[in-house]
This record gives structure tokens, sequence and C-alpha cells, in this order.
């Protein structure tokens, strides 16, 4: 029988894993119910020399948890010490401390000093395995192994691909606000490793990834030309996109990253340009006396959502990829500002402006089922996971010295802070790594 | 056990180990969490010392001070309000009578919007000034226009009084605009 177990372990670990857990996962959750029941779930401390194992687990932990779907039980109920992660464990000692699941995991040093990190989830009412995967690694990205695990398991419970494997990009702020010194910087998703991209001399903003390169397009201030400019995160070389005649601003890439879309700047009118990166030739897109910003794609590319005040106040509007049929979707009170597609292609997020608040919403792409995830005094620029699931944004409370970044799931629950050492505004969420 | 190599695990390795990744370590002084009232409206506020008279005739003092280098606007609005063309005559005659300034305009919104639509709402009163200027007879060639937004507040609380000093259009001698 334990033969038999062994062997159902060995299948998973070569690769089948994606396409079984599914069939075998009593445990599961429904994460579209809204405010679900977290589930209770044992990860237990990797075996591994020093306290690596132990490390990498809390990293694993918070991350489950952070997300709202998972509970991590406390290590003081454990009544089984897992020391031997191959083996299957003692359900029935899981189960009266109600761990619905379980992750055992040892993490050892390979002879050409590599990391391997690999771990079992179990299903502990079903007394099964659900997946088990492992990973190599360099030491110094023990965090990011984590949070793969995470991920493995938060897509083994939910179904859903998970979103820990990423970087946040952001605004980092220092100094009073009358003179305000801004960075672009990086992050985990967790806020850890946080690290500066460029100094503080130049006024930067709103910073987005590529889609599928380690690049962003921001604004910058340098030389007093505002200008939406390129980062190279491997090599840090920085670009202008393109060579407009007023200041171009509020950028973001094409779901292929081949495209930047913009504002343009002329006089007081402000109209929506794309550049091809390759071929370096711009279109323009919107040509109104008004002011067209905010531009965001349709992850399949042929749409665009943008925020425009042609009919008073900021309102979004949605056109064709090629500037077609442009057509109001906001009709709520106040003003919409900010808008951002989501990654599943079928909600629009944005900011709300409205009675002196500043909200955080999504509606549908036609503008209907409006619905506010958050409100207070300044909530702005929200920013999707790579699942969809949830958002960052960022607040400033009223009296507070400055701007700081939170998340919230997509039902509007589970709003946290997402701690900097500083400041910090304007996030955009990595897609996720690979 | 058989191994597998995880392609994720496997670019990882060429993003962390990239200096450029790691070279800048934030260094960011927990800012200040004052948020007094601060709005310098005056020439005192403003540093520059010394009554209303004292200013060279057609330096930059006297322009600050005598003439007035900045604008107020409504929420939202990039109308140039009454109060704020008396200001913009003045501007114009005296630059007229000292030819030798080019200026820049910049553009300032209040914190009640968002980024990227207060970045064109300040270009956009930049614009306005500019032109209301041009009508009075300064050169456009003399004039160069730079919006920063809601991002150079100079009245710092959390109503409409520092609000409405910040809805601004300064009138710069110099300066770099585009």
């Amino acid at each position: 029988m334990f033969r038999r177990t062994l062997l159902r372990l060995l299948v998973v670990l070569t690769g089948l894993a994606a396409s079984l857990p599914q069939a075998w996962a009593l445990v599961e959750i429904n994460i579209n119910k809204g405010n679900v029941e977290p589930l209770p779930i044992a990860v237990t401390d990797f075996i591994a020399g020093g306290d690596l194992g132990q490390r990498v687990t809390d990293v694993i932990a918070a991350d489950l948890k952070r997300s709202g779907l998972f509970a991590p039980v406390n290590k003081q109920a454990f009544i089984e010490k897992i020391s031997n992660p191959d083996q299957a464990p003692r359900f029935d000692d899981w189960k009266v401390i109600n761990a619905q699941a379980l992750v055992t995991g040892r993490v050892t040093q390979e002879g050409d000093g590599r990391l391997r990190a690999e771990f079992r989830l179990w299903d502990t009412f079903a007394g099964k395995q659900i997946t088990g995967q492992q990973f190599y690694t360099q030491p110094e990205n023990w965090r990011r192994v984590a949070h793969i695990i995470a991920d493995a398991i938060y897509e083994s419970l939910t179904g859903e691909k998970g979103y820990f494997d990423t970087r946040i990009v952001y605004v980092a702020e220092s100094g009073p606000k009358t003179a305000r010194k801004r960075q672009l910087a990086i992050m985990d998703q967790d806020g850890f490793n946080a690290r500066a991209l460029t100094n503080a001399n130049e006024l930067v903003l709103t910073p987005r990834f590529s889609p599928n390169r380690q690049e962003i397009t921001y604004m910058s201030f340098e030389g007093n030309q505002p200008r939406v400019y390129l980062l190279q995160l491997e090599t840090g070389q920085r670009e202008v996109v393109g060579n407009f005649p007023g200041m171009t601003f509020s950028p973001r890439f094409s779901p292929d990253g081949q495209k930047v879309i913009m504002s343009l700047q002329q006089e007081g009118n402000s109209n929506i340009y794309t550049m091809d990166l390759r071929s370096r030739t711009t279109t323009r897109l919107t040509s109104t006396a008004a002011i067209d910003t905010s531009p965001s794609y349709s992850p399949d590319g042929s749409q665009i959502v943008f925020e425009s005040d042609r009919g008073g106040r900021p309102q979004l509007y949605v056109m064709g990829a090629d500037g077609s049929n442009q057509r109001r979707i906001s009709f709520g009170d106040g003003s919409y500002s900010t808008p951002v597609w989501s990654p599943r292609g079928d909600l629009i997020a944005f900011t709300k402006q409205s009675g002196g608040k500043f909200s955080i919403g999504v509606m549908k792409t036609d503008g209907s089922g409006e619905r506010i995830l958050t409100s207070g005094f300044h909530n702005e620029g929200p920013t999707w996971a790579p699942n969809g699931r949830v958002l960052m944004f960022f607040r400033q409370a009223a009296g507070a010295g400055g701007p700081q970044i939170y998340s919230i799931d997509l039902s509007g629950y589970n709003e946290q802070i997402v701690q900097t050492k500083g400041f910090a505004s304007d996030p955009a969420w990595s897609p996720l790594l690979e | 056990m058989s191994r597998i190599h995880s392609p994720a695990a496997g670019r990882m390795q060429t993003i962390a180990r990239n200096p450029a990744m790691i070279a800048l370590f934030m260094t960011l002084a927990l800012a200040g969490c004052a948020s007094k009232k601060n709005m310098p409206n005056n020439a005192g506020d403003l540093g520059l010392n010394g009554g209303a008279g004292a200013a060279t005739p057609g330096s930059q003092q006297d322009f600050t001070v005598n003439v007035g280098d900045r604008i107020f606007f409504d929420t939202d609005s990039s109308s140039v309000r009454a109060d704020a063309a008396a200001t913009l005559d003045r501007q114009a005659q005296w630059l007229q009578r000292y030819p030798n300034y080019a200026i820049t305009i910049e553009g300032h919104a209040d914190e009640r919007g968002t980024r990227e639509y207060n970045l064109a709402l300040g270009a956009r009163r930049a614009a306005a000034t500019r032109q209301y200027l041009a009508s009075r007879g300064v050169p456009a060639n003399r004039m160069k226009t730079i919006s920063y937004g809601k991002e150079k507040p100079v009245a710092v609380c959390d109503d409409i009084s520092c609000w409405s000093q910040n809805r601004r259009a300064v009138t710069v001698l110099g300066g770099a605009g585009m």
C-alpha cells in the first residue's frame, strides 16, 4: 500500500502535476463566492540545514494568508513533527487540528551550490497527496522559490493561477509634500526586496510593466522635458519613446509588448497615440479638443479603454484599437479616471471621484455592473494582479503625510496595506514571472 | 525521485544575478508627517525680503512682488478668472517693458484628481495663461509651458483653503519648459 503511494508521488513529480490535482482534490476553494471562509492549511517547516526551511515556510504561509483564501494553522498546534517529507504524514494528526491541507517540504544544497526546494501538498481528509514539485535555484533566490511554491499551492486548491511570484513597480516618495522626491522602485508583491530604479533627482511618474520583457515604461521630467521613457530592468538602459512636440504621459504597453500607448499634450488638449517599438511609427487614435488620457488595452489587443473629459467631466470611453467607434461607457455620478482592463478581459477597474470621495471600483466592459471596492478620502490608480483576482492601488488618508499602497480582493474584501519603507504610489503589477 | 528543472527557476537566475537590478538600494528617509498649512502667498513667504518698494525695477523680485507671478483657477477649470486676468494684464505690460525675459508658464492642479488627468489639466491651464498673455501682446516665441499636474503643491492641507492655492499657473522668468 505504501509502495503504491510512493509510485503515485513519482508520477506527480515527473510533471503531471498540473493535470492530476483537480481530479484528486477534495479540498477546494471556490473563490468566486465573495467573502470566502479561509481554508485552514498547515505549512510545516521545510526540512533544511539551519533556519532556511523555516524561512521558506514563513514566506509561503504569509503569501497564502495575505490572499485571504487561506488560514495557516498555528505551528504550536501541530501534533506530528514531519521528519521525512517523502513519507505520507499521519493524516489523523492533521485532521484533528482541522488542517484541511498540509504542506511538507525540504530544501537542500546541491553539489553545484544550487538550492533544491521540493514540496508536497496533501489533502488530509482524503488522505492523499494533491501535488508535489521541486525547483532549483541560486541560494539568494530562496524567497522567489517560496513564492513559486505558494503559487503552486494556490493553483492546486483554487484552480486559478497564483500571483505570488510577481513584482510591483511603483513610485517611492520621500520628503515634505512641497518638495517631494520621487523615485521609481521595484519590490516583490509582498513588499520585500525593494530597490530603487532611478535616483531622486528627476520627477518620475506612472511606471508600467511590459507584458513580456524585463522592461517598464514611465514618465520622467528629466531636463524639464516631461516625456515617456522605456527602462530596461536588466541593463538600466533608458530611452525616450518617440519624438513628440509636447508632453507625453500616461504610458502603457500593448498586450503583445510591441507598442506603447500614451497621451500627447499639445496646447490645452491631450490626445492618445501609439508608437510601434520596432518600426518607430506613431499613430494618432483620438482627435478631440479635450483631455484624452489613461489608455489601457483589452488583453486581446482589440480594444482600448481610456478617460476623456470631452463630455464635460472625466468619463470612461472604449474604442477599437485603431481609434474607431469611440463610445462612452461610464454614466454614474461623479467622474471616472484611470481605467485598467482586467487581464481576464471581463472587467475594467477605475478611480471614481464622487461626493468628495475617491473610490476604486470595477465595471463590466460595457459600463454595466459597477461595483465599488473601497472608498475614502483619496484612493487612486488600480492595477490588476496577473490572475485578475486582486488589485493594488494607492491611498492617502486625510491628514496623512503621503500615499501608501494597498491590495484588495476583487470581492471588495481582504484589504491590506503593502509595507514600503517610505511613502509609495502608482503601483503596477508585473505579469507572472517566467 | 526525478528531477524537474523548472523553467521558472531557471530564468529567475538571470534576473536576480543582474547587477543593475540590485545595484541601487533605496535610502528613503522617513518623511515627516507635518501637514500644517503652508501657503506662500506673499513675498515674505516666498523668501523675498524687503518691502514692495524695495524691488529693483525689472528684477525677478519686482515681477513677483509688484506684478504677481501667479494666477488661480476654479476646480477642474482652466478659464482665466477676472482677478487672474488683472494679474496677467500686469504681467503682459511688465514683459513688454522688459523684453529681454523669456518665460515659462508652469501649470498646476490641486490634489483632488488623478495623477494623469491632472498633468493634462495643468497643461491646459498653462496653455490658457499663455494664450491670454499672447492676446495681450507677449510674443509667443518668448513663452514656454510645462505642467506639473498635482505633483508640486505649494499649500499643504486637506481642504479647499489649500486646494485653491494649488490650482495655479505660475509665470517663471527663464525656466525650462517645452
